[in-house]
């Protein structure tokens, strides 16, 4: 039996003891986050390390009495002694919610349904994983991360809900390097992800990535702080619209003082008629229920033509502020984020790119973005791998690394010049404490003015 | 009583005994058991937020053979689980090792003995589940000392974590920890202007230890403290622009010494397993011993023994003993942070530092407690030898490139100095530099009796991701001439 079947097998079974274990008055849904994974981590073209990870995480929020509490545990796979330990956190539960005081903001669990979704996919096996990335990458300091394998989400409770998410997928998360002609090391970075291998396709990637290099192997221009006109491509971009999902479209965020659009929202700033934004769940890259097993509707708009039309609600939020939820999942760090959005592409042809640039920086990628100032939308950050300065439209050379510090009311809004007509799927590459879910569509943007501190 | 302690029934599991099972699949073999217990308690605006409690559980098998090393995860800790995990592990290591980057063997794994535990007076198992929530709901209700307060937050986590580790040369080590968490927020309003203070930032107060902790009193009336400083923000000015002298509190420090010291002299880094997305550094091997990191008054230490601070541990995960070492001293770059693999890779000596997030990571190298030595002056002291500067306090922002060389750092609070004197508030204080430089521009560090211990429970790293927990202990310092900065579009 599959990963993926055993593990349902073994979820609805502890579902059925676990559910009839429920007394009057006492509710249960319980989540599930399960992954069977090869992670294979290269450095120079070699095996840095192996790792196979089988996991099956199992959170339970347990209602009684106006009072919630939220427990979870690991599964072992084994439905006796699983069973045992459920019932142990039903007990634990208990005595938990005579303790606590009642919560005004509980969202009563409801019957929302059931959906199955499932993502079959055609994986590479681990030995020829690392036939693959070492032999044909040798000499290009080839390093990164190849994870692959089954992951699951569920969602069931004891009023019958019952959401079904299961992928078998991959990603090759990768780097290559040269040393310029003034001895610096310069690299470029590509991803190549799906359902179904295909060596063919690792390759053109591969092939295409090692062409680029090439380009980096001219000595660096320094250039001084200052604005320049720029071009985010499209991983770059996305790091930069990604900024939106810290909190400034959760409208838990927005209540508390803490979104980075309270001026959108609020009407005092606005951003470019050219952007729009919307969660998309057409794109297949995670599962449209959250934890509570809310079901997301297939697109919401966010922003259309630089307005605001919807933050994103989770059901808490809708009960302690008095709004419809609109199925948003809520985090713990950031309140209610984007989970699969799309934002939407423009007029500007990427094969013009350059030509529209003119004279500016092309960035490729960007690297560890944060709010400088999140009141103003304004984030800080650094250029990384292939970036370079343009000049006539022509690239001219590579460029040493530049801190940014702009708002996205300016970048995205007074100063954004053009989105390219082509968008491209970004799927997550995020890997901590599990392979995560998700990702983001998004075009190339051409930025006026795009201002670097230091 | 309902105390915080939570042990759901679950099958013991005894991991000389699943050595014993597997150890002859192997050249070597070893089996890492954590077990983690972590319960989030949060109150908001007065009522209930959070209460969670969840368990972590499972083992880490590892494989060796002919020199390479290859890991499997798995929480089925039946005997047949953990044999289906070892042929993972011997399958994964005899395919890579065909192209492994290194060999490694016995001395990257050597054969310790021994225990550790953390330093407890309240330990879950005497500790009230109604008195803890109590506590936070009353100090959520603290926080918001007028209407202008939108917001209050009272957050506290406990963490219990138990690994154990045995290898079939002979390792076998237990490690008992109790970890302490908690953040206290104010997010305060006034028409299109927020401002948020926090006690000492939203991650930073982190200790091993019990609920012993938290002084109830004193917290509450910190708690009114940092309320009255979000609504004091709502009337600062913005923090000016230009070259100031910086004194940077403690919970402004211990970030500041992560990102640009801790970071870059991790040897992984420097070899470069961490380029495809931590980064690499700017530390290059021949640095060690001969580059001026900072100035005289830079000393820096990699200490895992220090009682009550959060990454205390008396062994690294694979089974190396925790020893204090000099990173830095008097400026100059000694030693760099890395494991018995990245030492024997690099030709460097480095630290007890090999550590893995939980039972389904594999061990890399990684900061504990690094911590910037006291000096000989007193905050007071340095405040009045500054003509024009600021004192920052509680991170809010932070920002640093891949190599580890320009940074930016957003603080909560900024208070100015004039001739010797705090002046004015300021609010959205920022400063951004070049490490090097900016760590040769210390003019004084504070004495022992202003030395704070801080932390973060999420420093993220490696490929798969792990965040882990570390500690940074520092006094207030001075640094001459940086640049800082307000908010605005």
């Amino acid at each position: 039996m599959s990963f993926a079947a055993e593990t349902r097998t073994l979820v609805e079974r502890l579902a059925g003891d676990c559910f009839g274990q429920c007394a009057a008055g006492e509710q249960v849904t319980l989540s599930l986050s399960a992954e069977e994974q090869a992670y294979l981590r290269f450095n120079a073209s070699r095996v840095r390390q192996a790792t196979d990870v089988r996991q099956r995480e199992l959170g339970m929020q347990f209602q009684s009495g106006g009072r919630r509490v939220d427990l979870g545990l690991s599964l072992s796979g084994d439905f006796e002694s699983d069973a045992r330990a459920l019932r142990s956190l039903l007990a634990r539960a208990r005595e938990e919610v005579r303790v606590l005081p009642e919560d005004p903001f509980l969202v009563p669990m409801e019957n929302r349904g059931a959906s199955e979704m499932h993502h079959p996919g055609r994986l590479l096996a681990t030995q020829e994983a690392i036939r693959v990335f070492t032999e044909a990458t040798e000499g290009t300091g080839f390093t990164g991360l190849f994870a692959s394998g089954p992951m699951l989400r569920a969602s069931c409770n004891s009023l019958g809900q019952s959401h079904w998410f299961a992928t078998e997928s991959f990603f090759i998360d990768y780097s290559l390097y040269t040393v310029n002609e003034a001895g610096e090391n310069k690299a470029v970075k590509e991803c190549y992800a799906g359902n179904d291998w295909s060596e063919a396709h690792f390759l053109a990637g591969f092939r295409a990535a090692r062409e680029r290099l090439g380009l980096l192997r001219k000595p660096s221009r320094s250039l001084p702080p200052g604005g320049y006109r720029a071009y985010l491509a499209p991983a770059a971009a996305r790091d930069l619209a990604g900024m939106m999902g810290w909190g400034a479209l959760s409208y838990s965020a927005w209540q508390r003082g803490l979104s980075a659009f309270a001026q959108l929202k609020e009407g005092t700033a606005q951003l470019s008629p050219q952007l729009s934004l919307r969660e998309n769940f057409a794109l297949g890259l995670t599962p449209r229920f959250n934890a509570l097993g809310e079901m997301a509707p297939m697109e919401l708009a966010l922003i259309e033509r630089g307005e605001l039309r919807n933050l994103l609600v989770g059901a808490r939020s809708a009960k302690e502020y008095g709004v419809p939820s609109n199925g948003a999942e809520e985090n713990p760090f950031v309140g209610e984020a984007p989970r699969s959005a799309e934002l939407a592409g423009g007029e500007l042809d990427e094969a013009r790119v350059l030509a529209q640039l003119g004279s500016g920086v092309y960035l490729g990628n960007l690297h560890y973005l944060n709010w400088s100032d999140r009141h103003s939308a304004r984030v800080t950050g650094m250029t990384r791998y292939a970036c370079f300065w343009v000049e006539g439209g022509e690239i001219v050379a590579p460029m040493r690394d530049l801190r940014f510090d702009e708002s996205l009311y300016r970048a995205l809004g007074t100063n954004l010049v053009a989105l390219t007509r082509e968008t491209h799927v970004m799927p997550e590459t995020g890997t901590y404490f599990c392979r995560n879910l998700g990702g983001m569509k998004v075009p190339g943007m051409l930025i006026d003015d795009f201002r670097f501190t230091l | 009583m309902t105390t915080l302690r939570f042990s759901p029934e679950v099958a013991d599991f005894d991991p000389q005994r699943a050595l014993a099972q597997v150890r002859g699949m192997a050249d070597w073999a070893a089996v890492r058991y954590h077990c983690e217990t972590g319960q989030q308690r949060a109150a908001r605006d007065g009522k209930p937020d959070v209460n969670r409690i969840e368990q972590s559980r499972g083992a880490m098998l590892e494989a060796m053979l002919e020199g390479q090393i290859a890991y499997a995860g798995t929480s089925d800790l039946s005997p047949a689980g953990i044999e289906r995990a070892m042929a993972r592990a011997v399958g994964a290591a005899r395919a890579a090792g065909r192209r492994k980057l290194f060999g490694f063997g016995d001395a990257q794994r050597p054969r310790a003995q021994g225990r550790y535990a953390s330093p407890r007076r309240q330990g879950p198992e005497g500790a009230s589940l109604g008195e803890l929530s109590d506590l936070l709901l009353e100090a959520s209700r603290r926080l918001k000392v007028s209407a202008r307060i939108v917001s209050t937050e009272a957050a506290a986590t406990l963490t219990e974590v138990e690994s154990r580790y045995v290898s079939s040369n002979g390792a076998e080590i237990e490690q008992q920890f109790l970890y302490v968490t908690s953040n206290f927020a104010a997010t305060a309003r006034d028409g299109g202007e927020a401002q948020r203070r926090t006690m000492n930032g939203e991650v930073a107060r982190c200790l091993q230890g019990g609920l012993e902790v938290f002084d109830r009193e004193a917290l509450l009336a910190g708690c009114e403290r940092v309320g009255r400083e979000a609504a004091e923000l709502l009337e600062a000015i913005d923090c000016p622009s230009g070259a100031r002298d910086l004194i940077l509190q403690p919970d402004q420090m211990y970030l500041q010494i992560h990102e640009s010291i801790g970071h870059p002299l991790e040897l992984d880094r420097i070899l470069g397993d961490e380029r495809n997305y931590a980064g690499w550094s700017f530390v290059r091997p021949q640095d060690f011993g001969t580059l001026q990191y900072g100035s005289r008054l830079m000393n820096v230490t990699f200490d895992p023994g220090v009682p009550g601070e959060f990454a205390s541990y008396a062994f690294d995960d694979c089974g190396n003993r925790a020893a204090r070492e000099y990173l830095i001293r008097d400026g100059v770059l000694l030693r760099g942070l890395g494991s018995l693999e990245s030492q024997a890779r690099l030709g460097q000596p480095g630290v007890a530092n090999f550590r893995a997030a939980s039972w389904n990571r594999a061990p890399i190298d990684r900061m504990a407690n690094i911590n910037l030595e006291p000096g000989a002056s007193s905050l007071a002291e340095m405040i009045a030898q500054t003509r024009c500067g600021i004192v920052m306090h509680a991170n809010r922002s932070w920002s640093i490139d891949d190599y580890r060389n320009k940074f930016q750092f957003g603080c909560e609070y900024g208070q100015l100095i004039e001739e010797g004197r705090l002046t004015r508030v300021v609010k959205n204080p920022n400063y951004r530099g070049v490490t090097t430089p900016f760590w040769n521009s210390l003019r004084a560090v504070g004495r022992r009796e202003e030395f704070q211990l801080f932390g973060s429970p999420f420093c993220g790293k490696g490929e798969p991701s792990q965040v882990i927990r570390v500690g940074h202990a520092s006094p207030p310092c001075l640094f001459g001439g940086v640049e800082v900065f307000g908010g605005g579009k």
